[in-house]
């Protein structure tokens, strides 16, 4: 397949392939199929008749691969298969919002029966991840590329290559025509100036006018093709951790945590957490929407936190030193950003742990004093100096459940703590036990003479952060921003052309925009005015 | 009388507005009647509408005064200002292009979506801390205008269709135009099921037992299928016995599949009186009959410049604002929710539409039937993802 050319009667050499000579316009006999000229009277012009490869070369594996790519058909499909599979992934929750702990292989049946079994084992439940789905992204990717090239290269050069003398037939056969006008020299000026009211860029050349405007409007597809395919890069880059971190982390009031995915360079504390809800008293605008609803409508969760980095590289154990960096409340919508991470208000735990228990003990209604748990330090003893009284604690439980092996600890957690322990004072004749569990006391031994009472309780909550750094997020801003440029480019501009031929000593004027034929229309009248052409005729109009 | 009581008063005066604006659109139906006494029912119509718009606006900025945040927090705010957006798109192009038989098509469908939206709950509600954001303001309006300008697009395309689809004989074109109208006609039935139910007070308490818990499923139409495995409380009220199936999840299946199943009913029986009244003969042939002579161009070009403006628009809201938001609230841009999902899928399915129609030269038919599909599209993702498909949106 050498790189022949095909020499129009006007002299230009065109590329094979060509079905409208670049430079007059003139249809190339043979190769009128391609655009389907051969069939209609008006000429194909939305590539300008230029040589595109996948409709020139069909003969090698590549061609075949480029011919199926290129093709517009081939993307819609693809688009439209990438349509369908989206939509069936929301037929049922995704694995992620799922909010069940049963394993998948069983929630989807178990929850929704036949459909559901089918829909977790074609892999649906993890739609947007499958390779499958990436690969169908991929391939509309692949067809945006080559379409774009395909089409771009061979317009962009019938563009440039474009004579102001054109082929009559060239002329003739455009979709908005006006053929045999009379015009006189007064005409013909009135002609240019209107023309360059209407903002063409006329151009004359032995008799023959040809008005152009707004040819970059062409290049638009092209241009939001080049923003999809950033995106598409961004989100193959995304694909990778060093891009981008995202993690979470519990953290108690008044607790210090390492930032995970910081390399334990990055602590958070949280020094308070506050929860509000409506209150259906307060805010009368909404009483009526308050008293319909069973639970409280949340109003503010709200981490006031501070930010710390080490600064010493902390040997395992040790405490690394740390220095603030900053401090912020943390909101839903109001991140506290720091040094590229950003941390989000994600999780909340109201009250749901135990800070501290604070306990009374009496004997025959006299005070012997009083102590309280912490529930971080769990001391092993206190002592009540005014009594002489000691408290031992026997066993510790964060948070307290009963097996068959007696009470033990669920977790680390102080989320339901439970105390065993001993009060040994002179004012009591032998040492009694008690256990402290869900807010009261209740005492082990039977007739004992100590009374010891919960005076206080300081509950605190625990708030789950997010934390984020994406470092892809200014290629994703970018590929948004070229396309929304691109879109507005090729959908808002038109590119809009009107040859004035001579002909026997009258006119024919052929009229091309590439699309938005109505304002065309609109535009031509205010073009024609004061001068002798006659109406134009729109040779394809809808019957 | 109050913000919100200002609110709904404007709200019923628009609703008559619109309504009376349709029956002056109505009179230019019919071939027999005079150009010049049509062109009069037109700038009635055409006053009426912009006067309803001005009150529907009155009426929503109230409501704005009262909650104190814009009123796109909830279904029957969003549907309220979507409808207000159409209608103000509606009014735009008529102006451009000057066709008043868009009006009858438009106008109709409006006060359905904002009789269907008044179905939802009309109290003020607080804004939790998600929607606590600019982001509401410029994201949700953004989206409810594109969502209206590509509806024009549906509703030139629906006009389309009227006036070229062939009525000499059925085809399947004919029996989806007809599908089409049985969908509006079902959703009239729906408004009127539920006003008149609610305006008797209507209550049908089921007791369900769903995970351990007893739960209170209170049906406020007669009950065609009661929830799976439940019992009926109320006394005196009618209950078929027939039970909805168990495979349809959550508490409130039996209450959706019923209101479904009762609001097709009545449409099914409307329509087939429509067919009765027309002799058998199809709603969409009269309409083709009535429906003045459309220069098909224009319509067409309606159609697509539409899509052009909210194509681009629905981007930017649907899409780039969303992502910024959500990338503001939770530290992700995208995450795969229905919505989210469904966003996408309608912008993949216009920029289908665009592809087709500048590459492939889809005009016409083609086009105005795929306009028909985008408009399911964006009904489907404002309707059921969020009532049925729960996720971050299920706000509204």
């Amino acid at each position: 397949m050498a790189n022949e050319t095909i020499r129009c009667e006007c002299g230009h050499e065109n590329k094979e392939g060509t079905v409208l000579c670049e430079a007059c316009g003139k249809p190339i006999e043979k190769n009128q199929h391609i655009d389907g000229n051969d069939q209609q009277n008006v000429l194909e012009m939305r590539y300008e008749g230029g040589a595109r490869r996948s409709q020139t070369y069909k003969r090698t594996f590549v061609d075949k691969i480029w011919a199926f790519f290129s093709s517009v058909k081939v993307g819609v499909w693809l688009i439209v298969m990438t349509l369908i599979f989206s939509a069936l992934g929301t037929i049922y929750p995704q694995e992620q919002f799922k909010n069940s702990p049963l394993p998948s292989s069983v929630f989807y049946e178990e929850e929704y029966g036949l459909t559901g079994k089918i829909f977790y084992q074609l892999g649906f439940h993890n739609m947007y991840d499958s390779w499958w789905y990436i690969i169908l992204v991929a391939l509309i990717g692949v067809s945006i590329i080559i379409s774009s090239i395909d089409r771009y290269v061979p317009l962009r050069r019938a563009l440039k290559n474009q004579k102001t003398k054109k082929n009559e037939v060239f002329v003739k056969r455009q979709r908005v025509v006006s053929f045999d006008n009379e015009l006189s020299e007064n005409d013909l000026n009135t002609l240019k100036t209107n023309l360059k009211k209407q903002r063409y860029k006329v151009h004359e050349e032995n008799g023959h006018i040809f008005a152009e405007k707004n040819r970059f409007s062409r290049w638009g597809p092209y241009v939001n093709h080049i923003g999809l395919i950033i995106i598409l890069i961004a989100s193959i880059f995304r694909m990778f951790e060093v891009m981008h971190i995202d993690d979470y982390v519990w953290v108690r009031e008044g607790e210090v945590q390492a930032i995970p995915g910081t390399g334990q360079e990055y602590f958070v504390e949280n020094n308070e957490f506050i929860y509000e809800v409506y209150d259906p008293e307060t805010e009368e605008r909404f009483t009526r929407a308050l008293e319909d609803v069973e639970n409280p409508v949340p109003k503010n969760f709200q981490t006031n936190a501070t930010i710390y980095r080490a600064t010493n590289d902390p040997v395992l154990g040790e405490k690394p030193e740390l220095e603030r960096v900053t401090e912020g409340e943390i909101r839903l919508n109001q991140p506290v950003i720091f040094d590229g991470y950003s941390l989000y208000q994600s999780g909340t735990q109201v009250e749901s742990e135990y800070n501290s228990i604070s306990m009374e003990l009496q004997v025959n209604d006299e005070s012997l004093g009083g102590f309280t748990f912490d529930t971080d330090e769990a001391p092993s003893e206190f002592n009540l100096e005014e009594s002489d009284t000691t408290i031992t604690i026997d066993n510790w439980y964060p948070e307290l459940e009963f097996t068959d092996e007696g009470p033990s600890s669920f977790s680390k957690y102080p989320r339901n703590p439970g105390i065993i322990f001993t009060v040994s004072s002179p004012d009591l004749d032998e040492d009694e036990r008690f256990f402290y569990l869900q807010e009261e006391v209740i005492p082990l031994a039977d007739n004992n003479q100590a009374n010891v009472s919960v005076s206080d309780v300081d509950r605190r909550s625990a708030s789950g952060l997010t934390v984020k750094k994406d470092n892809t997020l200014p290629l994703f801003g970018l590929g948004a921003g070229i396309f929304m440029i691109g879109v507005l480019q090729g959908l808002y501009w038109y590119h809009r052309r009107i040859w004035i031929h001579p002909k026997d000593g009258s006119y024919h004027i052929g009229v091309h925009t590439n699309k938005n034929w109505y304002g065309m229309n609109q535009e031509l009248d205010k073009i024609r005015k004061g001068t002798n052409v006659k109406p134009f005729v729109d040779q394809q109009e809808m019957k | 009388m109050g913000f919100y009581e200002l609110s709904s008063l404007f709200l019923n005066i628009t609703f008559f507005l619109y309504l009376i604006a349709t029956a002056f659109f109505g009179l230019t139906l019919g071939k027999n009647r005079e150009s010049n006494k049509k062109s009069k029912a037109i700038k009635i119509a055409m006053t009426f509408t912009i006067i309803g718009f001005a009150s529907q606006m009155t009426s929503y900025i109230f409501r704005w005064l009262q909650a104190g945040h814009i009123p796109v927090s909830n279904m029957f705010e969003y549907i309220y200002f979507f409808s207000m957006m159409l209608i103000l798109a509606f009014v735009v192009i008529y102006f451009i292009y000057g066709i008043p038989a868009l009006g009858l098509i438009a106008l109709p469908i409006a006060v359905v979506i904002i009789g269907y939206g008044s179905m939802f709950p009309q109290e003020i509600s607080p804004l939790v801390p998600s929607l606590q954001s600019n982001w509401l303001y410029i994201h949700v309006t953004t989206v409810a205008l594109a969502q209206a300008i590509l509806s024009i697009s549906f509703i030139a395309g629906l006009l389309f269709l009227i006036k070229r689809v062939d009525q000499s004989q059925s085809s399947k074109e004919t029996t989806f135009l007809e599908l089409i109208l049985f969908g509006v006609v079902s959703t009239i039935a729906y408004i009127i099921l539920s006003s008149s139910f609610g305006a008797m007070d209507y209550e049908a308490t089921f007791t369900k037992e769903l995970e351990e818990q007893t739960v209170d499923v209170t049906y406020s139409m007669p009950a065609l299928f009661q929830p799976h495995d439940s019992e009926l409380v109320t006394e005196g009220v009618f209950n078929s016995g027939i039970e909805t199936p168990g495979w349809m999840q959550g508490a409130d299946a039996g209450l959706k599949l019923n209101t479904l199943v009762l609001s097709l009913t009545l449409g099914g029986i409307l329509y087939g009186l429509l067919r009765l009244i027309l002799k058998g003969r199809r709603v969409s042939a009269l309409l083709n009959q009535k429906f003045d002579k459309i220069n098909p161009d224009i319509v067409d070009d309606i159609m697509y410049r539409a899509i052009a403006i909210g194509f681009p628009l629905f981007t930017l809201g649907g899409l780039i604002f969303a992502s910024i938001w959500a990338q503001q609230a939770w530290g992700r841009f995208w995450g795969w929710d229905p919505k989210e999902v469904w966003a996408l899928v309608t912008w993949l399915f216009y920029a289908v539409f665009l592809h087709l129609r500048l590459t492939r030269g889809w005009h016409g038919k083609k086009s105005a039937w795929l306009a028909v599909v985008g408009f399911v599209i964006i009904m489907f993702n404002l309707i059921v993802i969020n009532l049925v498909i729960s996720g971050l949106h299920s706000y509204a």
